[in-house]
């Protein structure tokens, strides 16, 4: 592990970019005169992709750029220039990847997209359990009301599960009402995705157009079944686990 | 392509190779004994001088207390990690080491660290190198398995600098080999290579695709190879002896050894034959002999094989593939050349497995293309691009003790996450990270990389600082980490204490010493191999003054000679190479028309009738000539 300075992009103070080797302008991530990196800008996602904020996607054509500038901007390519330069392509290319990675994956993108929008999702994931567990605390995960009766039927399952096989039982019929349930959850899990597909086509038409309300109103509703999405991917995750083992 | 020379090294467990890209084709780089392979043992002689490769083989048995082998095991880990290494292995530490202190090894009454003991090997193949470039070769490119952490590939790369080496990338194994497969196999597809070596196991699922090499998951174990194999036999073979012959030899390392070295010849001799016999000399005249069957030792290594499934599993999972969708399964590394590995393989990739390529060489290969690539690249990979990841996930310690993940595992690197931090209590100037490295949730599953404190947080009321802290995993598989206080805009000061590793300035001391040991080597090789030059000369000079030749120089000629005679038999004696070179030049350029007239005599000679001997010239015309130039490459 080593340490670094981080030192400051340098920018054109016209707003106007140029490249710092050739001059010419309108640089982006590599000079299209002279193919020499530049250095990286704090830009989000989209735009380092010279996409609009929507969430659908032409995810070949993305994959297919992203080939194109890791072409141009891995380190690989840098290995005989100044450090300045190999510099300039490592975080231009880890920013690459960064985007790349980000916006590949749909559910990543949206998480992304909200997080652009000012919306910090609530922390589902795991490690809040473990958190939970660790410092006695209750853990801030909030059940989504229509999903509490099945939850508290299901932790019951899960707890007798572990119950008996500590006593070194396997209870074939409490497995076998596991399994349904872990079935029922990935139905729902299933009309949840469809669901946030909905609100990715609705996004998208009103991404453009001054309609501000609209927008926190879909916003809003993605964040919900994300939640909810999250909350029953855990779940699952948790049954699997305690079938597993 | 530029003139600095790059070449790829394949450090591993049990042998070490370097090659470079000639032409179009990478080869792999000779020793001294005419070998491309070098045994990764280092020994310390009887006069405390470093040998490496098979030369350092035969003090593993003769003085096991001044060698050591499989280093690679050791490399970047904590003495918590090696508990089970040191039940295997002779590895000697030394006892008077202090907390938090990289491990050192014993040889005989030296220490060395385990970056100290690679470097040596490193230094070694960087002398095959310039021996068979006559020039000096100081970047590389070092392949490391790809499920190393950072604190392996940190001491991979500071073994590199010790040796004089500026590692210009570490390179994961698997993918390496990829390089050297696809470029025979110039196809699109979706490739396993399976690389079973000495001391690790990986799996790594790549995309080629129009000359992009791109990882899609890698998994492995880093302590599983072919040395878990012969250490199961050697415990089988230890206790059969203290069974039937009542003889205890575990402390006995001479023996110990000298099994390792029987059960690796039987190892091997199984892949190639249904049964082999292990036949070991032991004290009192007694003497240790088994039968093992190839069914008897597929059935006894079947459970360390199979440590590799999951490992592919998951692979696969994580790279969202079936088996059908892999069109290709490389096999990579010593062990894949046994038969039931094979069939291993083949079973959980259901096709039959790639076996072209040479397991031992095509890792050092494969570095050598990247080598060629990193440089500028020529004809044949100026289009090959690699895209590797990093194989463990990235993570931060938070509240609770449980790790919080900022980079995934398989995540295509350079790789880089942020994270924002803030202050509990008012006026709070430091804030401490734990950064840990690995898949489980609880940090104190995980791999410890190092802690750190942000310092010098300007005085603010808590919770108002906003430090962002940036990490970075490079090309390399190698953690960065860089702070700024936003508010302020003032950058932080981060103090790293890495959990495992040398500092900085270790490293910098241990470049010195062995940079200034290698000038001092290189020096006196060279020194001695002018030496032996002019001896030869001087000593063909001596010879053809009895021939009739010397008779018809004229007088001035015989005592220019003997002027540059005297000049080089006085610098002869001095430690100057350079000095002795010119010498020998100034000789040989005076010998020329004596040279000649040999020549002439020999032929006149022959034409009588006359047998060499008979013109008593001693030697045969060609050896005779006093200026022939000695061969030392």
């Amino acid at each position: 592990m080593a340490t670094e300075s981080t030192t400051a992009s340098p920018l054109a103070e016209t707003g106007e970019r140029v490249c710092w080797s050739c001059s010419a302008p309108q640089a982006a991530q590599f000079c299209t005169s002279c193919g020499k990196v530049q250095p990286s800008q704090s830009v989000d996602y989209f735009t380092f992709f010279g996409l609009p904020r929507k969430l659908n996607i032409d995810v070949t054509r993305l994959q297919r750029e992203f080939y194109e500038l890791s072409r141009k901007l891995h380190p690989d390519l840098y290995g005989q220039t100044s450090k300045q330069e190999q510099e300039w392509s490592l975080e231009q290319s880890s920013l690459l990847n960064d985007a790349y990675r980000t916006l590949k994956d749909p559910i990543k993108r949206t998480e992304y997209l909200l997080r652009l929008e000012g919306v910090e999702l609530e922390e589902q994931s795991k490690s809040a359990t473990e958190t939970a567990r660790v410092s006695g605390e209750i853990k801030k995960q909030v059940v989504p009301p229509d999903l509490l009766e099945e939850v508290f039927e299901l932790n019951m399952q899960l707890e007798e599960l572990r119950m008996s096989r500590k006593m070194g039982e396997d209870d074939l019929a409490l497995i076998r009402e596991l399994q349904a349930h872990k079935t029922e959850f990935e139905k729902k899990f299933e009309v949840l995705t469809q669901e946030l597909k909905q609100y990715w086509d609705q996004w998208d038409r009103v991404a453009d157009v001054d309609q501000e309300e609209k927008r926190h109103q879909i916003r809003d509703k993605m964040v919900d079944v994300l939640n909810r999405r999250n909350y029953i991917r855990n779940l699952v995750r948790d049954v699997n686990e305690a079938l597993g083992s | 392509m530029s003139n600095q020379r790059i070449v790829g090294i394949d450090l591993g467990t049990t042998n070490s190779l370097v090659a470079f890209m000639q032409g179009d084709v990478p080869v792999v780089i000779p020793g001294d004994d005419g070998l491309n392979l070098v045994p990764s043992v280092v020994a310390l002689n009887e006069n405390d001088q470093i040998i490496v490769g098979n030369a350092a083989r035969k003090y593993l048995i003769e003085t096991p207390e001044r060698a050591v082998y499989s280093i690679k095991r050791l490399m970047g880990r904590g003495i918590e990690d090696i508990r089970e290494e040191l039940k295997l292995f002779p590895f000697r530490l030394a006892e008077d080491r202090q907390p938090g202190e990289v491990l050192r090894i014993k040889l005989g009454d030296k220490t060395f660290t385990p970056p100290e003991i690679s470097a040596f090997i490193l230094r070694q193949l960087k002398r095959n190198a310039e021996r068979f470039f006559a020039a000096p070769i100081t970047q590389a490119v070092i392949t490391v398995p790809a499920y190393f952490n950072d604190a392996q590939r940190q001491a991979t790369k500071d073994a590199g600098r010790i040796a004089g080496l500026e590692v210009l990338r570490l390179v994961n194994e698997p993918t390496a080999a990829s390089l050297a497969y696809g470029l025979d196999q110039k196809q699109n597809g979706i490739v396993a290579v399976y690389d079973l070596g000495g001391g690790t196991f990986d799996i790594s699922i790549l995309k080629l695709h129009d000359e992009i090499f791109e990882v899609m998951a890698t998994n492995g174990d880093t302590h599983l190879g072919g040395d878990d194999i012969d250490n199961l036999l050697i415990t089988i073979a230890l206790d059969d002896i203290q069974g039937d012959l009542g003889l205890d030899v575990r402390r006995n390392g001479e023996i110990v050894q000298t099994i390792r070295k029987a059960v690796i010849e039987t190892k091997i001799a199984l892949s190639s034959q249904p049964a082999a016999k292990l036949d070991i000399e032991l004290p009192a005249g007694k003497r240790y002999q088994r039968e093992i069957t190839r069914q008897q030792f597929e059935d006894l290594i079947r459970p360390i094989l199979d440590r590799t499934i999951g490992p592919c599993k998951q692979a696969m999972k994580d790279a969202g593939v079936t088996p059908e969708q892999i069109e290709e399964v490389v096999l990579v590394g010593g062990s894949t050349r046994i038969p039931t590995v094979r069939s291993l393989v083949k079973e959980m990739f259901r096709r039959e497995p790639h076996t072209d390529l040479n397991p031992d060489e095509v890792v050092a290969l494969g570095a050598a293309v990247q080598a060629n690539i990193l440089s500028g690249g020529s004809e044949v990979t100026q289009n090959m691009l690699l895209l590797d990841v990093t194989p463990l996930s990235l993570g931060i310690e938070v509240a609770g003790g449980v790790t919080d993940k900022i980079i995934l595992r398989n995540s295509t690197v350079p790789a880089s996450a942020t994270q924002h931090y803030t202050t509990q209590i008012d006026g709070q100037a430091n804030v401490a990270v734990h950064v840990l490295q690995g898949e489980r949730e609880l940090a104190k599953d995980c791999r410890s990389l190092a802690r750190f404190d942000l310092k010098g947080i300007p005085p603010m009321p808590a919770g108002l600082p906003r430090i962002e802290v940036k990490f970075l995993i490079d090309a390399n598989g190698i953690l960065h980490v860089s702070a700024r206080e936003q508010r302020s805009g003032k950058e932080a000061e981060i103090e790293v204490q890495p959990s495992y590793g040398l500092t900085d300035e270790q490293v910098e001391s241990m470049i010195l010493e062995s940079f200034d040991s290698a000038e001092e080597d290189f020096r006196q090789r060279q020194v001695i191999e002018a030496r032996n030059e002019a001896e030869t000369i001087l000593s063909a000079l001596e010879k053809s003054k009895k021939s009739p030749a010397w008779g018809q120089l004229a007088n001035g000629e015989r005592k220019q000679i003997a002027k540059l005679e005297k000049a080089l038999e006085e610098v002869k004696q001095q430690d100057d190479y350079e000095k002795i070179r010119k010498a020998i030049d100034a000789l040989n350029q005076g010998t020329m028309r004596l040279a000649e007239l040999m020549m002439d005599t020999a032929v006149t000679t022959a034409l009588k009738g006359k047998t060499m001997e008979q013109a008593d010239m001693g030697e045969s015309p060609e050896t005779g000539h006093p200026v022939a130039k000695a061969d030392f490459e």
